[in-house]
């Protein structure tokens, strides 16, 4: 029950009693203003424009501009009609519904010309509305003391909260020094780790440049003993020419002239000359030998590629196939998978060992003892880092939702604080609807489909003096057309905490009636009115 | 500026569909222009030059009532039948059938009130040329040129009108399809056996043409059995300049010249958020064209219920102000001249040709053959509360309460579709509306009343009775191969009930009685919508123009499915109270003659600016055409309005005929007292100046239904001889004596006012403050003004007790407001019946209210009607008058006495307190 109800009441109860005495004065003017209205005596109207003859009031004409001339009649487009109302509480009526043909007043001194049969209603309408007060008067009283209860919860579990808030931020400090205490140990371990990682990475650069020039210089000797067609130890223009892939301008004829340019201008060269002129030939060369066994064909599956002896083939691959993945992974790569470079020539990591002889660079050799131990102690130093940081993580969280929890505004006296992390629901014909106070509002068709979100929790949206009486839940789902769904919630007192309906006044816009002891207002004592009523 | 906002308009509409998901915009590609009507694109592509059509004199007979002689066409030599009547009222019928058609072909029955009855007409000169016929007294004639045929109407020696005068006339006789002719050797050997059929046929062999048997638009083919048969014919009118009618269009109340774009088109169509100023078909058709010049009124009636298109053009069209102000001076002798053209796709030419000369000679005419509009219940005047959708009983009790609480009356409180049980008209939701009677009781018992809607889409569902009896009656309407037609509407799957079927409109008016219609009571009117027809599924969302009626195609009838489905729910309305209550039935669809069963409204427009603003001419150009019980959804219906444009939308809804608030489904909820005190109060004020002005409100439907005149009427209906009125539709009058100026403008502070008569003066009704006519009035305004002005010579008749509803104020007392004009006189009138029976043919009271020397008196007008009413004169207050030393009252008994007064000096307001004699009585007031 609001207050504004209990006032009704208390004027009901008051009114019964004085009505008892009818006081003469004329039709429609309240008691409170009887003395403006003097028998016989000029009239002013109430805000003073001007005086009338007395018998002018309720003439059926206007004659004041704020209508106080006629209390009685519909004369004035602005007058107000006065019902007593003997056994209910008494009213006002705009002065249009005098004689309009419907019955307004429950004492039918509205309808007093206009043929309008009218029932007297105020007595069964006093008595209903005693007992509807009355019965609200219980549920108020009860619901206040529930929610008393419910205040007190509130409070200890605000004490509880805080006493665990406190407990948490002791934690947290210790935590939180321990994170700092292992952040400087992993950055100690890591340092050592990272230095070792590029010794040992240099080697590996360093080894491998020297393999591969020894590779280089083999492949040259083997080239000019190949060209060296008559074994003289030295190749000449004629048989540079046997070799057309070696054409300068590619033009489809290998020159003589071109050839002896090749070799520097002069006929012939000996091994040692040979060294410069390989530098310029050695990517067009072509083996002899990998001429005759191997076809043309250039679109070979994987697995004769495998068998082809080619000295490209390591360095084809990864550039043409998975320049992308290598970007993207490049970074995380680096350390971990320094043999997946090799993997990823595809096909398969399972490489046979003569093969891997054959390859140019071979994987880079494991880390030494030393390194291993250091790095194994810089991962033994992350993890538990991280693992600390994670465990403060938690807590952070922990702290938040207290924080939350805590400062959310769950009235004057966190009497609503019970209803966070609960859910109610309706069902109606269509759909089960579903309160979660503070969080969100959402309906399911009863028969399959899928939920929709009718707003999150926004604010508590009641009218200044009664701020607590509305929840607004807003930006659920869209709608075609229209607006985010929302919602408004009504709370009203009542014993149990249950939703009693829930309709959609404007697409989009539901209305929720939502009963909770927490809105319940203080009855006034009422008990020796209510008493002294039932004398009468 | 025009050109640009043109050319950007496709731009602007695809901007739109891109931002905003296409959903604020008509999509015009959903509807056909003159180019994909195939016989549009053949008409138009006619040019104007010598008619092929040559009047053969020999077959000519006249009798005391028609002429009628043939006209052949000597291109193909296929006759036709001309027959000329001059009609009682100053009117000449023109019909022009074929002479022998292949088979008959439409001619539009039902929408003339009776056949209409004739005069002599009498041969003055005859010779090889033509002939001349005397249209009776005042010099009128016809002239009937045979070779090339053409007529022309004149007035003395000037021409009123030509027809066929740009020989336009063109008739796509019926003809067998050529490939199967050939087939069919039993035709050919017909036609031969009948040479007047196909004469000289084979002459000249017409070619066929794409689109004449058969036509495509988007995914809808139309199989046209019948091939081509459009008619069209040309009027010139010399010495006019502004034309006017032709509704609806979302378009100026002049019309404009069509050269440079579509002709207007008449096809009655479901138009998803139509765009404003521009010709395309909406809802209605009315084919009724006025013409107008500072010396004549005249009008076009075009009785053809196929689709139709009428194209403009002007000789001054082009001409600037200047140019014309050259010409003047230069003495050009070039005549102003505008040249009409109507094309229709089936049915015949049948045209009436209103010739005025004066406008309300027009309407008197146009009534005379279509009959005026219904006297509506007192009720229907009022204010009416809608919303798609009010969701059910409890929601509709509460905006009941929620008027109360608010102290804003209203009569009508509407349900849309939503409250059915599946969209099963005649039924009722179980849930959200399980007790509708007890819903009806309790609106009925605070005096007010409910729409609920009735639209003309059945669901076809074996387990609802509407549809298994329309099933049963074989009353649908069917598709091509003879089945029954299905369209795709609310319900889903929907046949369309034969409304053009006597038998079918007796059945379904039967369907309204309270012991059919279940829930249903006497307090409960009916709206009918989608019934262009809306077929959602069909080509430019109505019915297949293939689809039969009986005997014709649908090609013949649409225009007419709306104006049907209105008469006959009006006439299951009227029989279900016996014949003794006047119905109200609202309709979206409409033609010439549906003025006789109800109202309509201009469908559904938007909460914009610019929809407040064309709801002016809209309803104008349709009370020019006989429709006078027009209103626009107050607030629009698709988007939602701010504050300003919904107070703005009921300040101007509340002067004007329909007065209904509505709001599409998706919008938020608007009710008047959901925008904070100062807004309900603004609206508040609005409505109740409607309730003030009911019983002159009521007085103009009645003269509407009397006589046809409009009620929200042009300046120049007025004031036909002032070309500064010729144009104007940001103001109006009521009847004779008010006019209104709304306040269409966002943000105004002002609005510019032309009071019209050189000799008048107005009265602004709130201040009373005097202007002088002919003149442009600059009129501050706040949110509360509402720019309303009494013509001084002029008495209306008030109540100012509102009350909760209508009829809450029966029994209320009159104010009158005598408005004097320089001469010191005033007229008007006073009219009061029951409100809502029959019985005003005989019971009513009509009064002549007349001030002159001084002297107020009441004269009965009407002595032979039998009324009573309880109604007194509370107040009179006299404009503009002088003080008087006394007033004196004289009632009929011949009794005298005094009346008190009180005398404004600043303002010349008299006001004579409480004379109180009952408002049927003589009487008389006197000035001393």
């Amino acid at each position: 029950m609001t207050s504004c109800q209990t006032q009704y009441l208390l004027m009901l109860l008051l009114s019964v009693g004085v009505s008892a005495v009818e006081v003469q004065r004329p039709r429609g003017v309240p008691l409170s203003k009887r003395q403006f209205y003097e028998e016989g005596k000029p009239f002013t109207c109430l805000d003073g424009s001007r005086t009338i003859p007395f018998d002018r009031v309720n003439d059926d004409y206007c004659d004041c501009k704020d209508g106080s001339d006629e209390p009685g009649t519909a004369a004035c487009p602005n007058g107000s009609f006065h019902c007593t109302n003997a056994g209910f509480r008494p009213g006002f009526i705009p002065s249009s519904r005098i004689n309009d043909g419907i019955c307004d007043c429950c004492d039918t001194t509205d309808e007093y010309n206009s043929g309008a049969a009218c029932q007297n209603t105020c007595r069964e309408l006093g008595r209903k509305e005693r007992e509807s007060l009355q019965k609200m008067a219980e549920i108020t009283k009860e619901g206040f003391l529930l929610k008393q209860q419910l205040i007190q919860e509130a409070k200890r579990g605000l004490e509880e909260k805080k006493a665990k808030q406190a407990d948490i931020q002791i934690g947290k400090k210790d935590l939180e020094t321990k994170v700092e205490a292992l952040r400087t140990v992993k950055e100690t371990a890591e340092q050592p780790e990272k230095e070792a990682k590029e010794r040992h990475l240099k080697a590996w650069e360093e080894q491998k440049a020297v393999i591969q020039m020894e590779k280089d210089k083999a492949k040259m000797a083997e080239v000019l003993s190949e060209l060296d067609d008559d074994a003289d130890g030295s190749v000449s223009v004629a048989e540079l020419l046997s070799h057309s892939e070696l054409d300068p301008d590619s033009d489809g004829s290998f020159t003589e002239a071109e050839a002896q340019g090749l070799l520097g201008g002069v006929d012939k060269v000996d091994s040692v000359a040979f060294e410069s002129v390989w530098n310029n030939i050695k990517d067009k060369y072509t083996s002899e030998q990998a001429n005759t066994e191997t076809p043309a064909e250039v679109e070979t599956p994987g697995e004769e590629i495998r068998e082809t002896p080619s000295d490209n083939d390591s360095e084809q691959y990864p550039e043409d196939d998975i320049p992308e993945e290598e970007e993207e992974d490049d970074e995380e790569d680096e350390e971990e998978d320094q043999d997946d470079g090799d993997y990823k020539q595809s096909p398969p990591p399972t490489q046979t060992p003569d093969k891997k002889d054959e390859d140019d660079e071979g994987t880079m050799p494991p880390f030494d003892q030393e390194t291993q131990n250091l790095i194994d102690a810089a991962q033994e130093a992350r993890d538990a880092f991280d693992e600390a940081e994670k465990a403060l993580r938690e807590v952070d969280d922990q702290v938040k939702n207290l924080e939350k929890e805590i400062s959310f505004d769950f009235g004057p006296n966190a009497e609503f604080a019970y209803l966070y992390s609960q859910c109610y629901e309706l069902s109606t014909s269509e759909y089960i609807y579903r309160l979660c106070p503070f969080n969100r509002m959402s309906q399911k068709p009863k028969f399959g489909g899928s939920e929709t979100n009718l707003g999150s929790w926004g604010h508590w949206a009641g009218p200044e003096d009664n701020i607590y009486s509305l929840m607004k839940y807003e930006h659920g789902t869209g709608c075609w057309q229209g607006p985010n769904r929302s919602t408004t919630i009504k709370l009203t007192c009542g014993t149990e905490t249950v939703v009693t309906s829930v309709s959609e006044p404007s697409r989009c816009e539901y209305l929720m009636e939502f009963i909770s002891p927490a809105i319940c207002q203080e009855p006034p004592s009422l008990d020796a009115a209510l008493h002294g009523h039932e004398e009468l | 500026m025009a050109t640009f906002t043109e050319r950007m308009a496709p731009v602007l509409v695809l901007w739109l569909a891109v931002f905003l998901s296409g959903t604020w915009a008509v999509d015009k590609g959903n509807f056909k222009t003159c180019d994909q009507s195939s016989f549009c694109k053949r008409q138009r592509a006619l040019k104007p030059g010598e008619s092929p059509y040559r009047a053969l004199l020999e077959t000519m007979e006249l009798t005391n009532t028609r002429l009628t002689l043939q006209l052949i066409n000597d291109n193909n030599k296929v006759r036709l039948l001309l027959e000329l009547y001059r009609l009682q009222g100053n009117m000449t019928r023109v019909k022009i059938n074929e002479l022998k058609p292949l088979k008959p072909r439409y001619e539009v029955p039902d929408v003339l009130i009776r056949e209409p009855p004739t005069e002599p007409l009498s041969l003055l000169s005859q010779d090889e040329n033509g002939v001349v016929l005397s249209l009776g007294a005042e010099s009128q004639r016809v002239i009937l040129s045979a070779r090339p045929f053409r007529l022309d109407i004149m007035e003395g020696r000037e021409v009123v009108m030509s027809l066929n005068s740009r020989g336009l006339l063109a008739f796509e006789h019926l003809r067998m399809r050529k490939d199967t002719s050939q087939a069919d050797p039993e035709a050919e050997k017909k036609e031969e056996a009948d040479p007047a059929a196909q004469p000289e046929a084979a002459k000249e062999e017409e070619k066929d043409e794409d689109g004449m048997w058969e036509e495509t638009f988007k995914s809808h083919t139309d199989s046209k059995p019948n091939g081509p048969s459009a008619v069209s014919l040309d009027f010139s009118l010399p010495g006019v300049e502004h034309v006017y009618g032709i509704p609806e269009h979302a378009d100026t109340l002049r019309l404009k010249t069509t050269e440079n774009g579509d002709p207007y088109r008449l096809y009655n169509l479901d138009v998803f958020q139509y765009e404003l100023y521009n010709p395309m078909a909406l809802y209605g058709a009315v084919p009724v064209m006025l013409a107008h010049n500072a010396q004549r009124t005249t009008g076009v009636f075009w009785l053809n219920a196929a689709e139709t298109w009428v194209d403009i053009s002007s000789n001054t069209a082009g001409k600037t102000v200047f140019g014309k102000m050259l010409d003047y001076v230069q003495g050009s002798n070039e005549t102003p001249q505008t040249d009409v053209r109507w094309i229709s796709e089936s049915g015949i030419i049948d045209v009436f040709i209103m010739l005025g000369p004066t406008p309300k000679d027009v309407f008197s005419q146009y009534a005379s053959l279509t009959g005026t509009q219904a006297f509506p219940p007192l009720a229907a005047v009022g204010y009416h509360q809608c919303r798609w959708n009010y969701n059910d009983q409890e929601d509709v009790a509460a905006v009941d309460a929620g008027f109360d609480e608010h102290d804003i009356p209203y009569d009508y409180i509407w349900l849309d579709i939503e409250h059915t049980d599946g969209k099963r008209y005649f039924t009722w939701d179980p849930h959200k509306f399980a007790t509708p009677k007890e819903m009806l009781q309790g609106l009925s018992d605070k005096k007010r009343k409910m729409v609920a809607i009735v639209d003309p889409h059945i669901k076809v569902d074996s387990n609802y009775k509407i549809h298994n009896e329309i099933r049963s009656r074989s009353f649908y309407i069917k598709n091509k191969d003879g089945g029954d037609y299905e369209g795709w509407c609310w319900p889903g799957s929907a046949g369309y009930p034969d409304f053009t079927r006597a038998d079918m409109r007796d059945w379904w008016a039967s369907m309204f009685a309270y012991d059919q219609y279940e829930g249903s009571m006497k307090n409960l009117d009916t709206w009918n919508d989608m019934n262009e027809p809306s077929v959602f599924n069909g080509p430019e969302v109505t019915m297949h123009k293939d689809a039969m009626h009986g005997a014709w195609e649908h090609r013949d009838v649409h225009n007419m499915y709306g104006f049907y489905v209105q008469m006959a729910t009006a006439e299951g309305l009227i029989q279900r109270s016996g014949g003794v209550e006047r119905p109200f039935v609202l309709t979206r669809a409409f033609f010439a003659g549906s003025q006789r069963y109800g109202a309509v409204w201009t469908g559904d427009n938007a909460a914009e600016w610019e929809h407040l603003k064309i709801s002016i001419p809209m309803c104008l150009s349709l009370g020019l055409v006989g429709i006078s019980f027009c209103g626009a959804d107050v607030g629009g219906f698709f988007k939602s309005p701010n504050t300003e444009l919904l107070v703005r939308w009921y300040q101007a809804g509340a002067y004007q005929p329909f007065f209904r608030a509505h709001a599409h489904l998706d919008t938020p909820r608007r009710e008047p007292w959901l925008f904070g005190p100062e807004n309900t109060a603004l609206i508040r004020e609005a409505v109740r100046q409607r309730y003030t002005l009911l019983p002159y409100w009521y007085l103009q439907f009645y003269h509407a239904h009397r006589t046809g005149e409009p009620i929200m009427r042009p300046l120049w209906v007025e004031y036909p001889e002032d070309p500064a009125t010729f144009a104007l539709e940001d103001e109006y009058l009521i009847g004779r004596d008010l006019l209104v100026h709304p306040v269409t403008e966002e943000g105004a502070r002002g609005v510019t006012a032309y009071l019209p008569g050189k000799d008048q003066v107005w009265f602004d009704v709130h201040t009373f403050q005097k202007h002088n006519g002919a003149q442009n009035l600059y009129i501050p305004v706040t949110m509360s003004s509402i720019p309303v002005f009494q013509r001084g010579g002029s008495i209306i008749p008030r109540k100012i007790r509102v009350r909760r509803s209508s009829s809450c104020m029966m029994q209320d007392p009159y104010t009158l407001y005598v408005a004097l004009n320089l001469q010191r006189t005033a007229e008007g009138e006073l009219y009061i019946d029951d409100g809502h029976t029959f019985n005003y043919e005989k019971e009513f009271i009509h009064r002549r209210l007349s001030f002159a020397n001084n002297v107020l008196s009441s004269v009965n007008l009407a002595p032979e009607a039998q009324f009573s009413t309880s109604s007194w004169i509370e107040r009179i207050v006299i404009l503009g008058a002088s003080k008087p030393s006394k007033v004196l009252l004289k009632t009929d008994d011949g009794q005298e006495s005094q009346v008190e007064f009180d005398f404004d000096a600043s303002m010349s307001v008299l006001t004579l307190r409480k004379p109180g004699m009952n408002a049927g009585a003589d009487w008389n007031v006197m000035l001393q």
